[in-house]
């Protein structure tokens, strides 16, 4: 028996108020709760009809994103937002902060932004810590070595009441990553790589924790995008242990702990990486030297090959059949070339500076192909403010794109931002599933290399065949 | 919340694998600010079509599966989305138990606060509930136990927590209001971290 634990383990036994028992789950304590327009609704209501109060609003900090419109006229007015459903919904969340005392960065603040965006840019997500919002895609948050992960509606409100969830301990699962990824390969073709070995299901039951040279060489950016997609192999968690590049990107940041906190913060941070030897239920070994970009061909994130790959044959498979017959591809035919009508570069998998730095990059002075429709949405707007500072915006309305106000867009059809039925859309989002951006919308995930060099052909085009102008 | 003790239902069966939160309650349908009325939306995508007019050809349709109970999926059901509409949706629709060989986590976790039982058998039981659509069965929560038409047993395991709840029919807020001493004491503990 050895004491040496992991990441996991030991931000877990930190938040440990109980124990878990043969009987109960452990109870554990939530550092941080982010909250969102359409999943906290009904958690109010509850802490209305029981008569509760929110127990630590200075642990809860809410934005909106989902359902919020991203054309500026409709976020600052001159017109009313589209929807009416989801005007009702920002309204409710207005009235549900003002009645509880919860922070709100709302439809017009300068911090407002998706609330996987916010959370780092702010400095408010922090090593260590347990993060949880009503949405998958919290387990962004783990790239902090923060252990963060998605929850329902009833767990928002039993976050609300008593800042703490009932929880089983997750297993471990360690992905271990070497070798220096080429030229033009990306954090997301590395996830959808990984995601594409153990598939969608592969990580159910587990936290994942991404380790290796190669991860240790990532960008903060890069991070974020591995550990948002970890649900999409169905663990609720992915987590990468702090190390300088961590505590470079967070000093300064406003929310972050300043002067003399900021060094005890630090002393507490660097204990947390795991220990030598400490041991996961699960370990597989990931080659970044041999990866190419990749592309999703069907609907689900796991049906994924290299960009220089065809659609796999499979005999006797109904639902891989259903899937393709959605998709308009047959079996055996090659991705690249494939026709495509619309790109979305955006959301909290894709919507930072440096995805927005990697897509101009590729369409300075160029224009993208006619008849394709291309949707710039920045993740945050310190995001959008941060590009056009460096002329950005310029560059991506010179191509031919639209630049919009920052929101979850394009990635779920809930805003109004849909892609049209049966059009293909090239995706930097994180979820091809059917009807994902609107009625028999086709998604292809792909990198915002990828994306970017695909506009410009308005085929599926490999970045590396595109000489970048950066 | 009602008990929920035991299920004696006919089958509902989507073999399809994957099944994410997003066919079984799309993303235009979380613009709501209750947690009523779902059930229209189940499956919309699949069930109606484009007119807005019922899907003959979607098994949910079909004069068989009405009042079916029990639903019966291929493997991962519940990928995707954290969406609580999910498990509202189903059980606003009459599913009061869904069979897979996997229950991906965060649907589960939801279907259970929700008294919807999250069940995951051994691979050939599910095969043979696969195969044989309309099939009469229970799901008997206090044994743990699938009963297949000709007696076979499929035993499945529920958080025993989860499972305490939803065999009394109360939900976990009340036990965690319970914790309060602990909760103050870890607070008191740990109170200075949050606020450097």
């Amino acid at each position: 028996m050895t004491n040496a634990k992991t990441l996991f383990q030991k931000v877990w036994e930190r938040h440990e108020v109980a124990p878990e028992t043969p009987d109960t789950p452990a109870v554990l304590f939530i550092d941080l709760h982010l909250v969102h327009e359409v999943t906290s609704p009904q958690a109010f209501s509850v802490l209305r009809e029981r008569g509760l109060k929110l127990r630590r609003t200075d642990l809860t900090l809410a934005t909106m994103d989902h359902s919020t419109p991203t054309r500026t006229e409709q976020v600052f007015g001159g017109a009313p937002i589209s929807i009416e459903s989801a005007a009702q919904q920002i309204r409710q969340l207005e009235q549900n902060c003002a009645e509880f005392g919860v922070e709100l960065l709302g439809l017009r603040s300068a911090q407002r932004g998706i609330v996987h965006i916010i959370g780092p840019e702010s400095g408010i997500t922090q090593p260590g810590k347990t993060v949880v919002c009503g949405d998958s895609h919290t387990s962004t948050h783990g790239a902090f070595g923060a252990l963060a992960f998605g929850i329902g509606t009833t767990e928002v409100g039993q976050v609300f009441a008593t800042q703490c969830l009932l929880q089983r301990k997750p297993r471990s699962f360690a992905i271990n990553v070497n070798g220096a990824m080429p030229a033009g390969v990306t954090a997301k073709d590395l996830i959808l790589a990984i995601i594409g070995r153990i598939g969608v299901g592969g990580g159910t039951g587990f936290v994942l924790e991404y380790r290796g040279p190669t991860i240790r060489a990532l960008s903060m950016d890069e991070r974020m995008t591995i550990c948002n997609m970890s649900i999409e192999a169905g663990a609720r968690a992915g987590m990468i242990a702090p190390d300088e590049t961590t505590y470079e990107y967070m000093k300064g940041r406003t929310r972050a702990p300043q002067g003399a906190a900021w060094d005890s913060a630090l002393a507490r941070w660097r204990e947390l990486p795991g220990d030598e030897g400490a041991r996961f239920d699960r370990e597989i070994e990931i080659d970044a030297a041999t990866l190419e970009p990749m592309i999703t061909y069907g609907t689900n994130p796991g049906m994924v090959v290299p960009i220089s790959g065809s659609v796999p044959v499979r005999h006797d498979d109904a639902v891989f059949d259903k899937a393709l017959a959605y998709m308009g591809l047959t079996a055996g035919q090659p991705l690249r070339d494939q026709r495509i009508d619309s790109v979305f570069l955006g959301s909290c998998t894709n919507g930072r500076i440096s995805d927005l730095r990697a897509a101009a990059s590729v369409l300075r002075g160029r224009k993208i192909a006619k008849g394709v429709q291309m949707l710039v949405v920045p993740g945050s707007q310190a995001v959008k403010k941060a590009a056009e500072a460096e002329g950005l915006d310029i560059v991506f309305k010179e191509a031919g794109a639209e630049w919009r106000e920052s929101g979850c867009s394009m990635c779920l059809g809930m805003n109004g931002d849909l892609v049209e039925r049966g059009s293909y859309s090239l995706s930097t989002s994180n979820r091809n599933f059917e009807g994902r951006q609107g009625v028999g919308a086709r998604t292809l995930l792909a990198s915002p290399l990828t994306a970017a060099a695909s506009a410009l052909r308005g085929k599926i085009t490999d970045p590396r065949d595109i000489v970048t102008g950066a | 919340m009602e008990p929920l003790k035991a299920i004696r239902s006919r089958t509902v069966v989507i073999p399809n694998s994957n099944i994410d939160t997003d066919q079984i309650i799309p993303a235009r349908f979380l613009r709501t600010t209750t947690r009523e009325g779902l059930g229209k939306q189940l499956f919309a995508d699949w069930r109606y079509r484009s007119d807005g007019s019922d899907n003959p050809d979607f098994v949910m349709n079909k004069p068989e599966s009405q009042g079916c109970q029990v639903l019966v999926a291929g493997n991962n059901f519940g990928c995707g989305s954290s969406r609580e509409h999910a498990p509202w949706a189903l059980y606003d629709a009459g599913i009061r138990a869904v069979i897979s060989t996997e229950i991906a986590d965060i649907f589960r976790n939801n279907s259970l606060k929700n008294g919807l039982l999250p069940v995951v058998i051994e691979a050939s039981a599910h095969a043979w509930l696969l195969a044989n659509p309309g099939a009469l069965i229970e799901v008997d929560l206090q044994a743990n136990r699938v009963t297949l038409p000709d007696g076979r047993i499929a035993a499945f395991n529920i958080e025993p927590f989860a499972r305490y709840c939803l065999l009394n029919g109360v939900d976990e807020l009340g036990y965690l209001l319970s914790q309060e001493p602990r909760i103050a004491a870890y607070e008191k503990l740990h109170a200075l971290e949050w606020h450097e």
